[in-house]
């Protein structure tokens, strides 16, 4: 059996026995970290017994290494006990912030990418990295939002974050179809710029026109499949880029396992000519 | 005209502050007393992107921890009531697992369910199976090792209550009856008696379980937490109900699970 990780799936408890029993070479699965820092109970039991079969990503979403303040310690501990445990394969968090005040507000939050929002993240991902002992990967969120203040592109500001702490990035080429469509800029050219070399692991994803503003917003609801657009532009990133871990992420309107995994070996197939290539 | 604009130290700060107020702000609201950068976000349709995922997974994390709760009053009744909570209780911690802590409280205060008076002691009763459900893992006492325990020594047992029990009586009102038939969507036409009731929950073999239990055995529990010895324990039962029969009560807690371990509590003069 191949150690090479081609393409995974979000695990959701609801197909836990699915995931368990699932044969399929280079398979993966990606869990939230924050549901699963418990003290103990079936839902660590159930990431035990999946990770005794498959290979782990814990991507965060609360980490909040965009917020103007270190990341809490104690998250932090939480996170490298639970990284301790299931020795996942990739770690990842998202160029937001989630947590201010002593609150938390289940978000991917934007910001102004200013000179000092980048010191400030840079060093956040560096005490991320240092107290996981290992790179992590960061995450390009979704954009709905016309914000003043950018003195960098997303491009720019994200290869300088990899540049300045060592870390990877991940890129979610749903988020860039939204992102483009909300803000008003072609998919292909930020697909086309992004930096190879520092890409970690890719995520596809479903979004759904906006309830009330109809197809003029574009939201992020991982609530759908894949769409057309966004497959096509994951096999021109995987033509230039090779072949990446790659996510199936579905969080809600979950359908069976079936039909998620019909998605992860499309993807899959489009991996696999790359990795016979470059074999 | 960029080079002139120059961020002052701590625009980052301001600006998350400004931010995350208005998140939970009402749209309706005037941005009054937000920052300028901010508030021109705001008055974009899109800001209710943010403001609606933020509450709507408070709201749905609410409604996941408090199942029985939502079942009695209704979807609708319910995210109304939680969203009222979000808005004064925001998670504290960055994971919903175990957010809403102080729902039953908030439901206690809360006027539109004073007519519900059992609501705060059914919340309760589905916080204690969150607890129950992601507390520690830990061995189960084996009744047959407390039997092994000679006469002389059982006196000076102290029982250990298992991570994952929790337990509580209701004076008032037969809350365990109603939690347990809203807890699984189960249709059930039985009378409801009305009467003080008591619950343990606990976790022997991986998922939550539970049972009713009597006001002698919480007050059991309840010493044996404390650390108090088997004879001290039994006592605290006697007291609160003086016809207790402490065999089928040791019984019942040791076949439910409610320990995970023995010790001895040594006299003084036994101690070197």
């Amino acid at each position: 059996m191949t150690t090479v990780l081609t393409a995974g799936l979000g695990l959701k408890p609801q197909h836990f026995d699915a995931a368990l029993g699932c044969p399929a070479d280079g398979l993966w699965f990606e869990v939230h970290p924050e549901n699963y820092m418990v003290a103990g109970g079936p839902r660590l039991a159930w990431l035990e017994a999946i990770r005794a079969r498959h290979a782990i990503s814990l991507h965060g979403v609360a980490l909040s290494l965009a917020a103007d303040a270190a990341p809490d310690p104690a998250h932090l501990a939480r996170l490298a006990a639970l990284a301790r445990r299931v020795e996942p394969a990739l770690i990842s968090e998202h160029l937001a912030w989630s947590t201010w005040g002593g609150a938390y507000y289940p978000d991917l939050l934007p910001f102004p990418r200013s000179g000092a929002a980048l010191a400030r993240i840079s060093d956040n991902v560096s005490r991320a990295q240092d107290a996981l002992q290992r790179r992590i990967a960061l995450e390009n969120p979704s954009h709905y939002l016309e914000i003043d203040g950018h003195d960098w592109s997303e491009i720019d500001f994200l290869s300088q974050v990899a540049r300045r702490t060592g870390c990877g990035l991940l890129l979610d080429v749903n988020n860039v179809y939204v992102s483009a469509h909300n803000m008003g800029y072609p998919a292909e050219r930020y697909i086309d710029a992004f930096p190879a070399e520092h890409v970690m692991e890719i995520h596809l994803a479903g979004h759904a026109p906006d309830p009330g503003l109809g197809r003029a917003l574009l939201v992020d609801t991982h609530d759908a499949a894949v769409a057309p657009e966004v497959w096509a532009l994951y096999a021109r990133l995987i033509a230039r880029i090779g072949a990446r871990p790659t996510l199936i992420e579905r969080d809600d309107k979950l359908p069976d396992f079936a039909v998620l995994y019909a998605e992860r070996e499309r993807a899959d197939a489009l991996l696999r000519a790359p990795l016979a290539e470059a074999a | 005209m960029h080079e002139l604009n120059v961020p002052l130290p701590g625009a980052l700060a301001r600006f998350q502050d400004a931010f995350a107020r208005a998140l939970l702000m009402p749209a309706a609201e005037p941005a009054i007393a937000i920052a300028s950068d901010v508030a021109a976000l705001i008055v974009q349709p899109a800001f209710a992107v943010y403001r609606n995922t933020v509450m709507k997974g408070c709201v749905d994390a609410l409604q996941s921890n408090y199942p029985a709760v939502a079942r009695l009053v209704g979807e609708e009744w319910f995210r109304a009531a939680a969203a009222i909570y979000v808005r004064q209780t925001l998670p504290a911690e960055p994971s919903l697992l175990r957010y809403g802590a102080a729902f039953a409280q908030f439901l206690a205060r809360f006027e539109p369910a004073a007519e519900l008076p059992y609501l705060p002691g059914v919340a309760r009763l589905d916080r204690m199976w969150t607890e129950a459900h992601t507390a520690a893992d830990d061995d189960v006492l084996d009744p047959a090792d407390l039997a092994r325990v000679d006469a002389a020594t059982l006196e000076a047992t102290v029982l250990h209550p298992h991570p994952a029990a929790r337990w509580a009586w209701f004076a008032d009102a037969p809350i365990y009856t109603i939690w347990s038939r809203n807890r699984v969507a189960a249709e059930c036409d039985d009378d409801l008696n009305w009467q003080p009731e008591g619950a343990l929950l606990v976790r022997p073999r991986g998922a939550v379980e539970w049972i009713a239990l009597d006001a002698a055995a919480c007050a059991f529990l309840d010493a044996c937490a404390a650390g108090a010895s088997l004879a001290a324990a039994a006592q605290a039962a006697l007291d609160t109900q003086g016809d207790a029969d402490l065999a089928q009560l040791m019984s019942t807690l040791l076949a439910a699970g409610a320990f995970s371990r023995m010790s001895f509590e040594q006299s003084t003069e036994e101690q070197p």
